[in-house]
C-alpha cells in the first residue's frame, strides 16, 4: 500500500518555487530519504506531509486519504523536529506522554506507555528530568520516543542527526534503522548528508531547486546518477562532457563514470583513454589520481598495488563500457 | 561597567549616592510619619505628638471607601481588558509575519510613550465628539490604553522565546489550537502575563492625568487625594490613604519583578 502519495505537488512562497511539480509514492514500511542541499525543497515536502504547509497546487494522499486541508493534529503522522522542540516546562515523561494526554488517554495508562517508549530509545528512568538537563543526543531520543508513543503510520524525521557529533550520529543511524525494521513504520527522513541517506534508506529522492532530480535505490543513485547535479552531490562521480563521451564511442550526452570503475592500463573489452596526471594522493588502501584528458578532469581510484603515477606523467586508463552511464536527465 | 569588588568607592561618591537616595526616599518616610501626627492643619516638624486616631477616622470616612472602591474596580477591569487584548496582540505580532507588523507594534506601544495629558485630551475630545457621557467606563477605557501596553510588552518578549516549533510540535502530537494554547503557550507565558497584569493594575491604581480628563463626577483614589490636599481639615487622613496606596501599588510591582526574574531563570535553564 502507498503510505504517502504526491501528485504534481507544488508549494510556492511568493515567487519562490520551494516545491515545484513533485511526484512521489512512498510505500508502506519503507525507509525513504529526501536528500538535497539546503533550500532544495526537501523540508517543505516533509512539512506538506506533516500538514504545516498546504500545497499551492497538486494532490497529496496519506494512506489513500486526501491530505489537503487536514490540520496536523488530525493526521496519523508524527514528526521528529530538527531542534527536537521538547516542551521546556514539562518533564521528559510528560513530554513523551503529551500526545496521549491531548487524546484523552488516562493518566496511569499514558505514563506507562511513555515509560515503555523511553525504554525503547534506551532512556529508561530519565522521565523525571527536564529537557534542559539532557544532552543533545538524549534529547534526540526523547523526541523520537515522543513521536513513536503515538504509534504513527508515518514518522517524519527532519535532519534528526544534524546536531549530533560524528560518533553519536553513526550510532543513531544504526539504531534508527533497526527501530524502523522492528516497528515496521514508514520513515521519511530529510537529510543533506548523502552518506546518511545512502547507508540508511531503502530509496532516496534527490532534491534540487524544488524538483526531484532522481528517485531510486541508494545503489542506483550512487552508480547511475541521472543528472550532473546528482553525480556531483551523491558521492562525486566523474561527469564526462558529451564530446568526450562521443569520442569514446558513446552517445553524445553527458555521462557519469565512478572513480573506482577506472583502472590503470588496458585490457580486453575495455574502453581506454589517455591523459596527463594532474595530482595524485595516497589514501592507504587506494590512490586517488586526477587525470587531465581532452579538457575533462577525471578522478580515478587506483588500488594501492597498481603503483602511483607521478604528476605530469602520461597514463593510459580504461574502464568497462557498462560502467559508463549516459545521463538521460541532461542534454 | 563593573566595579571591582576589592576597590572601595571614594568617600565623596558614597556621600553623594547616599544623599541621592535620601532625597528620593525621605519624603516618602515623611508621608508615613505625618500619618501619625496629632496636628491636623499643618505639616509642622517635628510633629507635636503621635497618635493612631487617624486610622480610625479614615476607616469611618465614606468618601475614602467610595474612592478606594472605584479605583480597585477600575484597575481590576482595565487589567482584565489589557490581559485579553495585550495577549492577543502579542500572539499576532510574534506568531506571524504580515504587512505593517512593525507599525502595529509601534502603535500599540505609543500610548505609554505619549504624555498622559495628550492621551487624556485626545480621549476626552473623542468621547465628547461621540457624545459618550463620562462615566466609570470612560475611565476604564482611558486606563486600558496604557495597561494594554504593559501586558503586551511583557507577553511579546516571552512569546518570542516560545519558539514556533513548540507550537508545531504540539499540533503534530494531536493537540488542536485550544489545547496547544492551554498546555504549551499558557504555561510558558503565564508568569509574564501575571507580571504584566500586576504592573497594569499598579499603573491604573495611581493614575491621575488621564483619569482627570476621562472621569465624570467620580473620584478615584489619587484624585480624591489631590482634592483633599487643598482642604485644611483632617490632613493626616490623606497620609493614611497615601500609605495604603504605597502598599497596594508597591507589592504588585515587587511581585512582578520577582516573577519575571524567575521566568528568565526557567527559560535560561532550558538552554
Amino acid at each position: 500500500m502507498t503510505a504517502v502519495l504526491f501528485q504534481q505537488v507544488s508549494r510556492h512562497f511568493g515567487a519562490v518555487r520551494a516545491v515545484d511539480d513533485v511526484d512521489l509514492a512512498i510505500a508502506e514500511g519503507e525507509f525513504f530519504a529526501m536528500l538535497g542541499p539546503s533550500g532544495s525543497g526537501k523540508t517543505t515536502c516533509l512539512r506538506l506531509m506533516a500538514g504545516f504547509e498546504q500545497p499551492t497546487a497538486g494532490h497529496i494522499e496519506i494512506f489513500g486519504e486526501t491530505a489537503e486541508g487536514v490540520p496536523p493534529y488530525r493526521r496519523n503522522v508524527n514528526t521528529v523536529f530538527q531542534d527536537y522542540a521538547l516542551f521546556p516546562h514539562l518533564s521528559i515523561l510528560e513530554n513523551v506522554a503529551y500526545g496521549l494526554m491531548v487524546k484523552g488517554v488516562a493518566r496511569a495508562e499514558r505514563l506507562k506507555a511513555a515509560e515503555e517508549a523511553l525504554a525503547m530509545v534506551k532512556l529508561p528512568g530519565y522521565g523525571a528530568r527536564r529537557p534542559g538537563q539532557l544532552s543533545g543526543g538524549q534529547r534526540q531520543r526523547v523526541a523520537l520516543a515522543r513521536a513513536l508513543v503515538n504509534r504513527p503510520r508515518v514518522l517524519l524525521l527532519d535532519e534528526p542527526l544534524g546536531a549530533l557529533d560524528l560518533k553519536l550520529r553513526e550510532q543513531m543511524q544504526e539504531e534508527l534503522k533497526s527501530l524502523q525494521k522492528s516497528l515496521g513504520i514508514t520513515f521519511v527522513f530529510v537529510t543533506h548528508d548523502q552518506g546518511e541517506a545512502l547507508s540508511m534508506a531503502d530509496r532516496i529522492a534527490v532534491f534540487n531547486d524544488g524538483k526531484i532530480q532522481q528517485l531510486g535505490t541508494p545503489e542506483e543513485v550512487y552508480k547511475r546518477p541521472k543528472t550532473r547535479f546528482v553525480a556531483d552531490f551523491v558521492g562525486s562521480s566523474n561527469v564526462l562532457t558529451p564530446d568526450f563521451a562521443a569520442s569514446l564511442g558513446f552517445p553524445r550526452t553527458y555521462a557519469s563514470l565512478r572513480p573506482e570503475a577506472i583502472a590503470l592500463g588496458d585490457g580486453p573489452g575495455r574502453k581506454r583513454f589517455t591523459g596527463t596526471v594532474a595530482a595524485a594522493s595516497f589514501l592507504g588502501a587506494a590512490t586517488r589520481v586526477t587525470v587531465e584528458a581532452a579538457g575533462n578532469r577525471i578522478a580515478a581510484m587506483l588500488p594501492a598495488a597498481a603503483g602511483v603515477p607521478a604528476p605530469g606523467e602520461a597514463v593510459t586508463l580504461s574502464f568497462l563500457p557498462e560502467d559508463l552511464h549516459p545521463m538521460d536527465g541532461e542534454q | 561597567m563593573r566595579s571591582d569588588r576589592n576597590t572601595a568607592a571614594p568617600l565623596g561618591l558614597k556621600i553623594a549616592a547616599g544623599c541621592g537616595l535620601l532625597f528620593m526616599h525621605l519624603p516618602i518616610l515623611l508621608i508615613f510619619l505625618y500619618a501619625f501626627t496629632t496636628e491636623e492643619k499643618s505639616y509642622q516638624f517635628p510633629p507635636p505628638g503621635l497618635t493612631l486616631k487617624w486610622f480610625a477616622v479614615t476607616w469611618d470616612r465614606p468618601d475614602v471607601w467610595a474612592a478606594l472602591g472605584l479605583s480597585v474596580r477600575v484597575a481590576a477591569i482595565s487589567t482584565v481588558i489589557a490581559l485579553v487584548l495585550g495577549t492577543l496582540c502579542a500572539a499576532a505580532v510574534s506568531g506571524s509575519r504580515f504587512f505593517g507588523r512593525e507599525t502595529i507594534s509601534l502603535l500599540v506601544i505609543l500610548p505609554i510613550a505619549l504624555p498622559g495629558i495628550i492621551t487624556g485630551i485626545a480621549l476626552r475630545s473623542a468621547f465628547s465628539f461621540a457624545e459618550i457621557p463620562f462615566s466609570f467606563w470612560t475611565i476604564i477605557l482611558g486606563h486600558a490604553t496604557f495597561c494594554v501596553v504593559v501586558v503586551y510588552n511583557n507577553a511579546v518578549a516571552r512569546f518570542r522565546r516560545v519558539s514556533g516549533s513548540l507550537v508545531e510540535a504540539s499540533m503534530d502530537l494531536g493537540a488542536d489550537g485550544f489545547q496547544t494554547f492551554r498546555y504549551v503557550i499558557l504555561p510558558n507565558i503565564g508568569t509574564a502575563l501575571l507580571a504584566g497584569g500586576m504592573l497594569a493594575f499598579a499603573l491604573s491604581f495611581d493614575e491621575v492625568i488621564v483619569t482627570t480628563f476621562t472621569a465624570g463626577q467620580q473620584q478615584t483614589l489619587p484624585i480624591w487625594m489631590l482634592e483633599e490636599l487643598v482642604r485644611p481639615r483632617q490632613r493626616p487622613v490623606t497620609n493614611v490613604v497615601a500609605m495604603v496606596v504605597v502598599l497596594v501599588t508597591f507589592l504588585p510591582i515587587l511581585g512582578a519583578y520577582y516573577l519575571t526574574r524567575d521566568g528568565d531563570q526557567v527559560a535560561g535553564g532550558g538552554k
